[in-house]
């Protein structure tokens, strides 16, 4: 079985963001690391595809040939990797890169796709769906547990209420929560031998999409301002020295919650 | 007014359509002429009084999704909404929920009209042409707007509107039965699993008492439940210990997981992340309970107590049991 997982680079959450002041833009002119919520897919896909010649391939789209983020998935065990990057993907809405993904991801004729439930970063939450609706496939969000069995995948789906029994038949799109697996660690090894392991760098001419569908010429959505939100104060702090329910207990008399 | 035609997808669970369906409901009034709801599930004939109460003219009833095993409804739900537009409706705007299958038939509606959706909304201006979101945690907030043709996908997320009955009439029912979707609707939901719980929902609860890692197991986590109880309130989570496998999930407070503006909202041995932080950040007051000084949620609450939450929980249980 072959499995595509979409990750995405991203700039570190740790360090502190910025937005281009003109384009409104996020900042990733930086270095780029693996989005940690994409490390849930690579991991399901490593679990899912771990028969003789089965592969694990990542599919992402990121500005400067970036691949930092590619070789940390690759070093915990993917096969290989496709990389669309392309300066005229500047400014690319959410539907165009879902394009450019649908087209990067049809390459690798997968029998099934993982992505996050959303990135970190651009948090739009609906490029899955719109990857499957594009490539002509089933879909499933919101898996807190995959298991394949033959040509069908079984995913126990989130609900407010609870979760959902899911059957769908391959191949299909499942965007997949933090809870689905425990990431593994990239090995000594793994590190080292991921510095050898192929990807595929496409611009957006390899995959047939028409430049005008992309970039900030193709987006069809725009920021047209940025500003402070209103500031909540902060209170008063108080060091516990036996006293701290005490003053819970006051304050939740004075809102009259008791 | 600058909208004409302004449609809700408007989910309805057993109680009926849910509140986030009826706050889009109120929006759409005021940024359009004309507002539609659509829906689906088999309800549609016992919802319309209400839907017509918050603002619903029209409702387009997509019926059930169909035997045997009900299909997921991201598709088929996509693909009827596709084909009324196709067949000459012409919405102005859809405001979808950010609910799981809200977010789905966004995505794929997107698709099938070729246009962008704009997601994470927490405020729309009156004319329904621009619309805010929260960045960075809530700290800074985007003005965006679509800049091609109709129509404009939004999804809006929970309490960013307040819902408001407008005393209309009963909606008139229209069936607009789902179009055969073929593969892309292949999913079946094969069981369904409610997990249970007691007290007010989390969501609309006046208190809510939420633990995070700084409970340090899962049994500590009783210490918030038993809080929640005494105040009335609806026991919350960060998403480090639902990940953890603590809590379920739908106790998750924060930009994966549930917005919730309470009275009161305490927050015991969780951080602050921003992630956390913009989801209750709208709370009237906050208390939070954290043994680090620095811990970033203290910079949001009315009262921080720096302390240890295996002191300052037991002591507040005890005097309020005692009163
Ligand atoms: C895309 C994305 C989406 C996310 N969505 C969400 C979301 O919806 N909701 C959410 O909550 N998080 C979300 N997160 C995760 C978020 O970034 C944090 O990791 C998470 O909120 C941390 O949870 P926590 O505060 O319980 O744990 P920690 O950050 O580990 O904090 C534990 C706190 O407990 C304190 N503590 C330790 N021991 C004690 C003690 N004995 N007494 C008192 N205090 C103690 C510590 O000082 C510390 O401040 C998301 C992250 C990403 C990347
Ligand atoms: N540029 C990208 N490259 C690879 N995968 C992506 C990219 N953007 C989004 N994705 C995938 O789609 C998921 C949802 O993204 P979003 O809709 O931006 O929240 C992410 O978590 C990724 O798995």
């Amino acid at each position: 079985m072959n499995v595509v997982v979409c990750v995405k680079q991203i700039p570190d959450p740790a360090a502190p963001s910025a937005l281009d002041p003109v384009t409104h833009n996020l900042d990733r002119s930086g270095k780029l690391i693996l989005d940690d919520s994409d490390s849930y897919g690579v991991e399901m896909g490593l679990q899912l595809a771990s028969g003789v010649g089965d592969e694990v391939i990542l599919v992402s789209m990121a500005p400067g040939g970036e691949t930092s983020g590619l070789r940390t998935a690759l070093a915990m065990g993917a096969a290989r990797a496709i990389l669309v990057s392309d300066d005229a993907l500047s400014g690319t809405d959410s539907l165009g890169t879902a394009k450019v993904l649908a087209a990067a991801i049809s390459r690798a004729e997968p029998d099934l796709v993982l992505t996050a439930t959303e990135s970190t970063d651009g948090y739009t939450g609906t490029i899955p769906a719109q990857i499957a609706e594009l490539l002509g496939l089933p879909s499933v969000t919101f898996a807190k547990k995959i298991a394949v069995d033959g040509s069908t995948v079984r995913v126990e789906r989130q609900t407010e209420a609870g979760f959902d029994e899911v059957e769908c038949p391959l191949p299909a799109v499942v965007s997949v929560t933090a809870g689905v697996v425990e990431p593994r660690y990239p090995s000594f090894k793994g590190i080292m031998a991921a510095k050898s392991k192929p990807v595929d760098v496409l611009a957006v001419a390899d995959l047939g999409i028409d430049g005008g569908q992309v970039g900030s010429a193709g987006a069809r959505q725009e920021v047209t301002d940025v500003a402070d939100a209103e500031v909540r104060e902060g209170g008063e702090i108080v060091v516990d020295e036996g006293n701290g329910a005490e003053r819970i207990l006051a304050f939740l008399e004075e809102l009259k919650v008791i | 007014m600058a909208l004409d035609n302004v449609w809700v997808l408007a989910e309805a669970g057993q109680a009926g359509p849910t509140s986030l369906s009826l706050e889009l409901l109120t929006k759409a009034r005021t940024i359009g002429a004309s507002v539609t709801a659509v829906t689906w599930g088999g309800g549609a004939a016992e919802h319309a009084a209400v839907l017509g109460e918050y603002g619903a003219t029209k409702i387009y009833d997509l019926g059930d999704l169909g035997d045997p095993g009900e299909a997921l409804p991201g598709a088929p739900v996509a693909s009827a909404m596709a084909a009324l537009v196709e067949g000459g409706e012409r919405p102005d705007a859809i405001l979808f929920p950010a609910s799981y299958d809200g977010r789905d038939v966004a995505g794929r509606l997107s698709v099938k009209l070729d246009r962008p959706v704009i997601t994470n909304i927490v405020g729309m201006s009156d004319d329904g042409l621009s619309t805010q979101h929260p960045l960075f945690g809530g700290s800074q907030t985007a003005t965006a707007r679509f800049t091609g043709e109709g129509p404009f996908l939004y999804v809006v997320r929970a309490k960013s509107f307040a819902a408001e009955p407008a005393g209309g009439g009963p909606a008139e029912v229209v069936q607009a039965a789902a179009p055969e979707a073929g593969p892309t609707a292949a999913a079946r939901v094969v069981s369904r699993h409610v997990e249970e719980r007691s007290g007010p929902k989390l969501d609309e609860a006046g208190v809510v008492v939420s633990g995070g890692r700084g409970l340090g197991s899962a049994d500590s986590y009783e210490l918030v439940e038993e809080l929640a109880k005494l105040l009335n309130g609806a026991p919350g989570a960060s998403r480090a210990i639902v990940d953890a496998g603590w809590v379920p999930y739908a106790r998750q407070v924060g930009q994966t997981g549930k917005t919730v503006k309470p009275n009161l909202y305490l927050a015991c041995g969780i951080s602050g992340a921003t992630q956390h932080l913009v989801g209750m950040k709208g709370s009237k007051h906050i208390v939070a309970v954290n043994k680090d000084q620095d811990a970033p949620i203290f910079s949001v609450a009315d009262l921080g107590i720096v302390g240890d939450v295996h002191k300052v929980l037991p002591a507040l249980i005890e005097a309020l049991k005692s009163r």
